[in-house]
């Protein structure tokens, strides 16, 4: 096998750091998960409300969705501007 | 190069300069983005001067039909929104902006769909309009809180909380614009991944995700944007307002 210079080495490791980044998004798809269930059983009780029920979850979800998105963001940042090989 | 860099050279959904200026000895670029927001702005002006023309011709005794019809819908159901959130005494004055950056981000989340690359999958573009909103907030809070009421909020609990408050304040415009430009983004990365990728393979099938991210993840991260907008503004104005 040929020699691993510095920079191939700091890639592959980005790369794997990318792969890991976006594990975060487990969190946000269990927390949207919860809010969907919730504003489910909501309707279900009150369906009257429907509208309102689901503008609420809608703002919940994107805001719990933000810590997904920072995990997803590092991890594009890490595959395409490569901030440590340079 | 291996094989990995003919993969990453093919994925193409980077930011591109294509003209290059030089003012008071800093090089800046007119890139792609600059390009799609003007084209996306002339869409709007047009709209609103094709809008506007045929609106003066209307006479208020006739029934509305075609598009001043869908006109009054889409005005009706953007008032309704802010009044829903922002109650019937602050309304007037803000309906005009939430309407603006609506319409904005709207066609700039969808311009996907016309070959484009939406303006607001560069940070650029959305970092400004939260910094717009973290101006309204601000200046709403100083004008019906007073700077008194600025000060009691900053110490909520107790004043050694300042600091933590302040923090939290300056996360508001950070947090507003990485979500839309990070869910507009990861939308863009997918689609260019498939086309780069499954090129052979990508024939009429990605029209469906094509309705996916660019029309309805658009269309959510616009009302999110929009409402999260209103939701701060409306904190600002303090409890007896």
């Amino acid at each position: 096998m040929n020699q691993v210079t510095g920079v191939e080495l700091i890639k592959a490791c980005s790369a794997i750091g990318a792969g890991l980044a976006v594990i975060a998004g487990i969190g946000p798809g269990v927390g949207q998960g919860i809010a969907a269930g919730y504003a489910a059983s909501a309707v279900g009780r009150n369906p009257g409300a429907q509208g309102e029920i689901r503008s609420t979850m809608l703002l919940g979800q994107a805001v719990a969705e933000t810590t997904g998105l920072y995990g997803l963001l590092v991890a594009i940042l890490l595959l395409f501007v490569q901030p440590l090989a340079k | 190069m291996g094989t990995y860099m003919l993969a990453a050279t093919d994925v193409d959904f980077m930011v591109h300069g294509l003209f290059q200026y030089e003012i008071f000895g800093q090089k800046l670029w007119i890139t792609t983005t600059h390009v799609c927001t003007l084209i996306v702005m002339l869409i709007l002006i047009i709209f609103a001067l094709v809008v506007n023309i045929k609106i003066r011709k209307v006479r208020p005794e006739d029934e509305p039909k075609g598009l001043i019809n869908a006109c009054e819908i889409i005005v009706e159901k953007l008032d309704g929104m802010v009044i829903n959130s922002m109650g019937e005494k602050h309304y007037r004055g803000f309906v005009n902006y939430i309407g603006t950056i609506f319409g904005f981000i709207l066609l700039s989340n969808i311009s996907g769909l016309l070959g484009l690359r939406p303006p607001t999958a560069d940070y650029g573009v959305t970092f400004p309009l939260a910094v717009i909103t973290f101006c309204l907030i601000h200046y709403n809070q100083f004008k019906y809180q007073k700077v008194k009421g600025v000060i009691a909020g900053l110490c909520d609990p107790w004043p050694i909380w300042a600091p933590i408050n302040i923090v939290s304040d300056f996360a508001v415009p950070i947090s507003l614009s990485l979500r839309l430009f990070a869910n507009v983004l990861s939308g863009t990365a997918i689609m260019a991944l498939i086309y780069a990728l499954l090129s052979k393979f990508a024939v009429i099938w990605p029209a469906a995700l094509h309705f996916y991210f660019d029309l309805f993840s658009g269309a959510i991260q616009t009302y999110v944007f929009s409402m999260l907008t209103m939701t701060y503004i409306t904190n600002a104005f303090g409890e007896e307002n």
